[in-house]
């Protein structure tokens, strides 16, 4: 069987006054049905690798790839237009903040059957049918009424619902969540990771779920891809994530706090000792 | 004498209020946490102490001496606040060196370079660092520069709000080291807001559980080794954190 997605030798770059700057550097790896997470910290280049895969960066940036291959497809040759029918239809992408990434002025009803009516030939009754059915399904109570809100009329928790309502509703084959709870509280962070879960699991979708949040990561996928500096350091199974052998994931468990914290100081990154910053 | 004594205070931002009926002793020399989820008002009993949200009443006491209204400078040297964004709090067209100065030249102190210099050793950052802009440091550091600054005046008591959760792992890791250092070196007395249930394992010895405004439950931080909370909304934000 062909990987959903099949990547090698893919480099980010972007120029700066100090000469070009490689984000992404040189990454190579495949996913099949499964859940795959990017884990690393700020400026490690996890956001840039699921952006590129939806070609989402735009000049001065420059994407190269040996490979880049989404379910057989070649999307470094594909064109904008040709882009556009796979983005949203095929792969999908929800962001980490619904209050920047939800269209303010439009009702949340509206924006979810713009994403149907983008892909599909329906009439407005059927997907104005099928959205309330999606916000049914993300467990949004009262599903009719919040079709006619405006973005801001609703909570943090909820927006997040919304977005992965629309990002799921023309049924993708590949969902990447970019931090899709970090804006959120602890308690309605594990309700929408549960929900995606059993989303992506119930469809035997493909997902990558990017974070900075080591032991989320873990609970919530199958593999594990951790990244520094543009390069992935560490590839290994969810479940073998304690058994980590590059330094750079070790002083990153080690140096989480934890809720039975015995330690009297916790241990800190060296960073020269791989030649990070 | 207890360090700060809120009692039964209520917090309103215009007709809204926000925090009702909070009481609360923090020792000299505790760490204290308040935590909770975003809209519980735990911030904003912290802005009220620092005189950044006026409209409360009932009764805030620091050092036994009870807090106006008003701005008060006496109160500024005892007690100084440190903001969660070190992107936000910074001054962007001022320099590491004037922003540590002027808490300084407010109160009329001499000496100014010299304890600028004291500042930043405490907070290990290198005098290299003394006239550089804010865009020119990474978040940790910018962050030690907050620190340094509500630290200029000597302070017996920091207010932190959410001082690690703009940054990364690793970077949380020192900061939170060199809050724990502070506190032990300078006998200092913190109170702590955060969301964060481990950060408060590690820092704390007594925390309070806010929901909707209200405390809900007061505990040794050691509870979040049990899990022992008496309180259901506390059993439940424990859990949610990955308590077990």
């Amino acid at each position: 069987m062909t990987p959903l997605l099949d990547i090698e030798k893919l480099s980010v770059t972007f120029p700066t006054s100090k000469g070009p700057v490689r984000v992404v550097d040189d990454i190579s790896f495949t996913l099949g049905r499964e859940r795959l997470g990017i884990v690393g910290e700020s400026g490690s280049g996890k956001s840039m690798t699921g952006r590129s895969i939806l070609r989402l960066i735009r000049p001065p940036g420059q994407v190269t790839a040996q490979k880049l291959l989404f379910d057989g497809i070649d999307l470094t040759t594909r064109s904008e237009r040709q882009m556009r029918d796979l983005r949203g239809a095929r792969v999908s992408m929800v962001m980490q903040d619904p209050k920047f990434s939800l269209n303010p002025v439009m009702t949340i009803g509206a924006q979810i059957t713009e994403a149907l009516r983008a892909h599909g030939n329906i009439s407005r009754a059927e997907a104005r049918e099928r959205a309330v059915e999606m916000l049914h399904a993300v467990r949004i109570d009262d599903p009719a009424h919040v079709t006619g809100l405006y973005p801001h009329e609703v909570s943090g928790g909820m927006g997040q619902r919304v977005m992965i309502a629309m990002m799921l509703i023309p049924k993708p084959d590949l969902l990447i969540a970019d931090e899709p709870t970090s804006a959120l509280d602890v308690s309605v962070q594990g309700q929408v990771l549960d929900l995606i879960d059993e989303l992506v699991t119930g469809r035997g979708m493909g997902l990558i779920l990017i974070s900075h949040d080591l032991n989320l990561v873990s609970r919530y996928c199958d593999r594990i891809l951790v990244m520094n500096a543009g390069k992935i350091v560490e590839s290994c199974a969810a479940r073998d994530l304690k058994n980590a052998s590059h330094p750079y994931t070790k002083g990153l468990l080690a140096a989480i706090p934890r809720m039975h914290e015995t330690r009297d100081e916790l241990p800190v990154l060296d960073r020269a000792a791989w030649g990070g910053t | 004498m207890s360090a700060i004594a809120l009692k039964n205070l209520d917090i309103s931002y215009g007709p809204r209020r926000v925090v009702s009926g909070v009481d609360l002793d923090v020792a000299e020399g505790e760490s204290f946490a308040l935590v909770g989820e975003s809209g519980s008002g735990k911030s904003t009993v912290l802005k009220s102490i620092v005189g950044l949200a006026p409209d409360w009443s009932g009764e805030i006491r620091v050092f036994g001496k009870q807090r106006g209204h008003g701005t008060n400078r006496a109160f500024s040297r005892t007690c100084q606040m440190v903001f969660q964004d070190p992107y936000g709090s910074l001054h962007p067209r001022k320099t590491v060196d004037t922003v540590l100065s002027e808490p300084l030249a407010v109160h009329g102190l001499a000496d100014r370079d010299a304890r600028v210099g004291e500042v930043l050793s405490l907070v290990r950052l290198d005098q290299r660092f003394r006239y550089r802009f804010p865009h020119q440091l990474s978040g940790g550091q910018r962050q030690r520069v907050a620190i340094a600054r509500a630290l200029t005046l000597k302070p017996k008591i920091l207010l932190l709000d959410e001082p690690t959760s703009a940054l990364d792992v690793s970077v949380q890791a020192e900061i939170l080291n060199l809050l724990k250092r502070l506190r032990k070196d300078q006998g200092l007395t913190y109170l702590l807001v955060t969301h964060n249930l481990p950060v408060v394992s590690f820092m704390c010895d007594r925390m309070a559980v806010m929901n909707k405004g209200r405390i809900v439950e007061i505990a040794p931080a050691s509870t979040l080794h049990t899990g022992d909370f008496s309180d259901a909304y506390a059993r439940h934000l424990y859990a949610a954190s990955g308590g077990t």
